[in-house]
Order: C-alpha cells, then structure tokens, then sequence
C-alpha cells in the first residue's frame, strides 16, 4: 500500500510539478511562493494519501492545496495584503472531480522561461527549475556547476523577469513564429545534454532525456497546430529509442552503422514515426521535422546497408535551407560519402576544411579520416584520426578514436 | 512598465545623425507610449564629472571609451518588455545601431 502510495506521489510530482507551479505563479505573480507552495502541496500529499488514499485527480487535488496554502501565507503577510486581493479576486477553482475547463497554465510558464530576453544557461535552469520540478542541486549537478552558482542563476533569472517586465503569457499569434523556436531549442538542448552524457555520468544527467521527452509532449499536447512542436517530440523519441544500442557493455560508444538494431525501442520507433508523419502531412516544415525525417530514415532501415543515404543526403540539403551550418554540411557530406562514395564525400569535407568554418571541430578530422580509410589511404586516415582525437572531447570519443587509429596503422604496416 | 530605450551605435552611425525617426516618434506619440526623448550631440562633445571630496572633477569625453556610444534615447511607458521590444524595434536605429532596453526604477 506505502509503495503503491510512494510510487502515486511520485509520479503526481513528474506529471503536475510544472502545473502547479504554473498555475500558482498565475494566481499570485509569485514564483518563489509559487514553488514553496507546490513543494507543500506535495509533502502534504506524502502525509494525506496514505491514509485517505490517492486523489482522482491528483494535479486537481494538488493545485487546490497549494492555492490555499498561498491564500494563508499571503494573509499573514502584510505586503501580501494586495496580492491577496488580487487572489480573491480571481474566478474560484475549487477541486472537483470533473476535467472541464482547467486552463492550462503550463504553455504561458515556458514561453517566459525560455523568453529570449533570458540568458540561454538562464532558460534552461528556469525550465527544468519550474517545468520539470528538478531541484536547484539537481540542476547544478547535471550542468556541472556549484549549487550556489546555479542558485545564483535562478535568483538572477527571476529577478529580471520581474523588474524588466517579462509578460506571463503564450505571446500573441503572430509573435509566435519568432517566439516558437527558442522555447524548442531549450527543450533539444535539454534532450542533447542528457543524450551526450557518457555511461559513467551523473544520473541526474543522463535523465535530462527523459524530462526534455516529457516537457516535448507537453508542449506538443498544448499546441496541436504548430508541427515544429510534434517534430521535434518525434525526433526526441527516434534518438531515444537507439538509446539501449550507443553504448555497449563497457561503455564505449558503438556507431549507428555498429549498433545492434535489436536493441532499439521499437514502440518509441513507432511513436515517432507516426507523429512525424502527422506533422509532415500538415506542410509546413522546419529544422526539427527534417532532423526527425533524417532518424527516421535511420530507424526505418532493417540494417545499416540498407539505409537510405541517398534521400539522407537530400534532407541535409533541406536542412541547410532551415539551419544553415557547416555541421549540417559535414553531415550531408559524410550522407554523400555513404550514397555515392567516399571520394564524392572527401571532396565535400576538403571543401568545407577549406573554408575554415569547422577549424578545431574533431568531427571535422574524424569524418575525414573515415572517409579516407575506406579508399584505402590508411597514412593520410592515421593523421586525420591522430588530429581528431587531439579535439576530441569526450573519454567515449576518444576511445573509439583510438581504436580506429589503431585499425589503420595495423593495417598499414607489413 | 516604464523603459528607457538607449540608442547606440560606432562611430559609422554618425551618418544617420539628422535622419531623425521617420515617423516613429508621431506613431508612438498617437499611441501614447512616448513619454520623451532627444538625439545627443558625439561622445567627442561629452564632459565627465565626479566629487571626490569637495573637489570637482572634470574630464574630455564619455564615461568609457568605447566603440558603442549612446547616440540618443527615448522614455516610454508600455504594458510590458514584449510592448518595449515591439516600440524599439519599429524604431529606425534599430537597423542599423543596438537598442538596449533598461526597466526605468520602481520603487
């Protein structure tokens, strides 16, 4: 029963955090009140429901608890006093067992997190602060910074949404293609912090896919009309869904063309598809369903051989149009060099070195160093390799760096 | 909400000098928004002072020498940062110089 309780609360705090938290800042302007408030409702709920049992509707149950608790608060507080009748003011929202007419809050608290007027590193701890429930610490730790600097950036980034004025709504219809985006690329960015951490880091780290996964679907539930918001929902689940075949039983990095497609999330698959096929029917397309559409042909191919790399190739294009980037041409070159041949590729990376734009970027050598171990010229692929794992960042890279060097110069020498 | 907006640009600015707002100034006049504003004569005609002690003290030119110059600023009163950002960026410097948007002191 405590566990069935536990894990009630548990999950209550993963779906309905962001809500109540959203709805409180609404009601009282507030946003520390906003999250001390959400914070009692939950401990009351870890007294409350063992012994009166799991509410209906738990995110109902909880907003209901956290008002009343502000109501208090602010009584007892003289400048609440204003607040206070403001709150009294507002429409009643007594705790019902009926779904009607809940507005969702949740919408207006990301685009003012994630409002270009914040720093990007400010956005993102807002996010994951008020959206996704994770704690100060929590949010140091997978951003690998002190707590109290961490805390210091939050201080600072509602500080200035307050006294510069920073509205708490989804802006008006046509603000909403410049405002779009970047509430999006929080969100990837996110989803790619925890993505690119390594199997020995930090938990909390390796979570941020899931708590950008689910931020992804919230968004996409609360703006069915926009298909950047489906697309990029889809290519976080198709990422995700290889997630079991990146690394393998001691940790190194194993390659998309190396992995073992057994291990991918098949349901995830499908889920992605089917919401990227749903957005792309809608057309009107940008970066995030292109990328979905570049894992889809991935995970749409029974093995690495079978991979389409010639329409790969052709959505990198595409892509150049949306984010026009030397990395989506690296990427369309290394598609390139896969459909018509290494030597096709080479010359679009030599082109692209050339124009210095990727100088001290280690993908830049290691895609070159690939390209020139399969036409056989296993002394210019040693350099490059030599020069990619000088760049290299991470220890996963690095080693699988190292085992293709060591691949070429055996092969090289008699 | 009130802000200030400070118009800055580099010294290749200077040309657009006597364009003055083409318009702007009316529109948000007729709006209700403009609560003031000037163009400023170059850095080169500023004149820094501070008190230390009971001495004055006077130097050629603006608070720091660097390559963006205030060049003119504007007082306006609007609901909220995104209204400030709508007004700064229908205003004509705004193409070719940087508008900083400062929330005006509420006590």
């Amino acid at each position: 029963m405590t566990v069935e309780v536990d894990a009630a609360v548990a999950q209550a705090f993963r779906d309905e955090w962001g809500q109540v938290v959203a709805t409180l800042i609404r009601i009282t302007g507030d946003w520390d009140l906003a999250e001390e408030c959400a914070q009692d409702a939950f401990a009351q709920a870890v007294r409350n429901w063992p012994r009166d049992g799991v509410p209906r509707r738990p995110g109902a149950w909880l907003t209901t608890v956290a008002r009343n608790r502000a109501t208090d608060r602010l009584r007892r507080d003289a400048v609440g006093a204003a607040k206070l009748r403001e709150v009294a003011a507002m429409p009643p929202e007594p705790y019902t067992e009926d779904d009607s007419g809940v507005p969702d809050d949740r919408l207006r608290l990301m685009f003012t997190c994630c409002h270009p007027a914040l720093a990007l590193e400010s956005r993102v701890a807002l996010t994951l602060r008020t959206l996704a429930g994770l704690t100060t610490a929590e949010i140091a730790r997978a951003f690998l910074v002190g707590e109290q600097t961490m805390a210091k950036r939050l201080v600072r980034a509602k500080q200035k949404i307050r006294h510069a004025g920073i509205p708490y709504r989804v802006p008006a219809a046509h603000l909403l293609p410049e405002r779009t985006p970047a509430v999006l690329g929080v969100l990837y960015l996110l989803f790619n912090e925890g993505y690119s951490a390594t199997a020995g880091a930090d938990l909390v780290r390796r979570g941020l896919t899931g708590e950008a996964i689910r931020l992804a679907r919230v968004l996409a539930e609360l703006m069915p009309d926009e298909p950047e918001a489906v697309g990029l929902l889809a290519l976080m689940l198709l990422q995700d869904a290889r997630r079991a075949a990146r690394l393998d039983p001691a940790g190194e990095l194993v390659t998309l063309s190396e992995q073992d497609r057994s291990r991918w999330d098949a349901a995830e698959i499908d889920e992605g598809l089917a919401l990227l096929d749903g957005a792309l029917r809608r057309g009107n397309a940008g970066q995030y369903q292109v990328q979905a559409a570049i894992a889809a042909c991935h995970a749409k191919a029974e093995d690495a051989a079978d991979t389409d790399w010639a329409q790969i190739a052709a959505l990198y294009g595409w892509l150049a149009r949306f984010v026009p980037s030397p990395v989506v041409e690296l990427n369309r070159a290394v598609a390139v060099g896969m459909a018509a041949g290494p030597a096709a590729g080479l010359d679009l990376v030599d082109a692209l070195g050339a124009t210095g734009a990727l100088t001290g970027y280690h993908l830049l050598p290691a895609t070159r160093a690939d390209l020139l171990r399969r036409l056989d010229r296993a002394a210019e692929a040693a350099v490059a390799y030599r020069e990619a794992l000088d760049l290299a960042a991470t220890e996963a890279e690095r080693r699988y760096l190292g085992r293709r060097l060591a691949e070429v110069t055996a092969g090289s020498t008699p | 909400m009130n802000y200030l907006l400070m118009i800055c640009g580099d010294e290749t600015t200077a040309e657009h000098a006597d364009d003055g707002c083409g318009g702007w100034s009316e529109e948000m006049e007729a709006r209700g928004v403009l609560r003031g504003g000037a163009g400023l004569r170059p850095p080169s005609d500023a004149t820094t002072l501070r008190v230390r002690g009971d001495e004055v003290l006077l130097s050629d030119g603006p608070f720091a020498e660097t390559k963006e110059q205030i060049g003119g600023f504007c007082l306006i009163e609007c609901a909220d940062l995104d209204e400030a950002i709508e007004i700064a960026a229908k205003h004509p410097a705004a193409a070719y110089g940087t508008i900083e948007i400062r929330p005006i002191w509420q006590p």
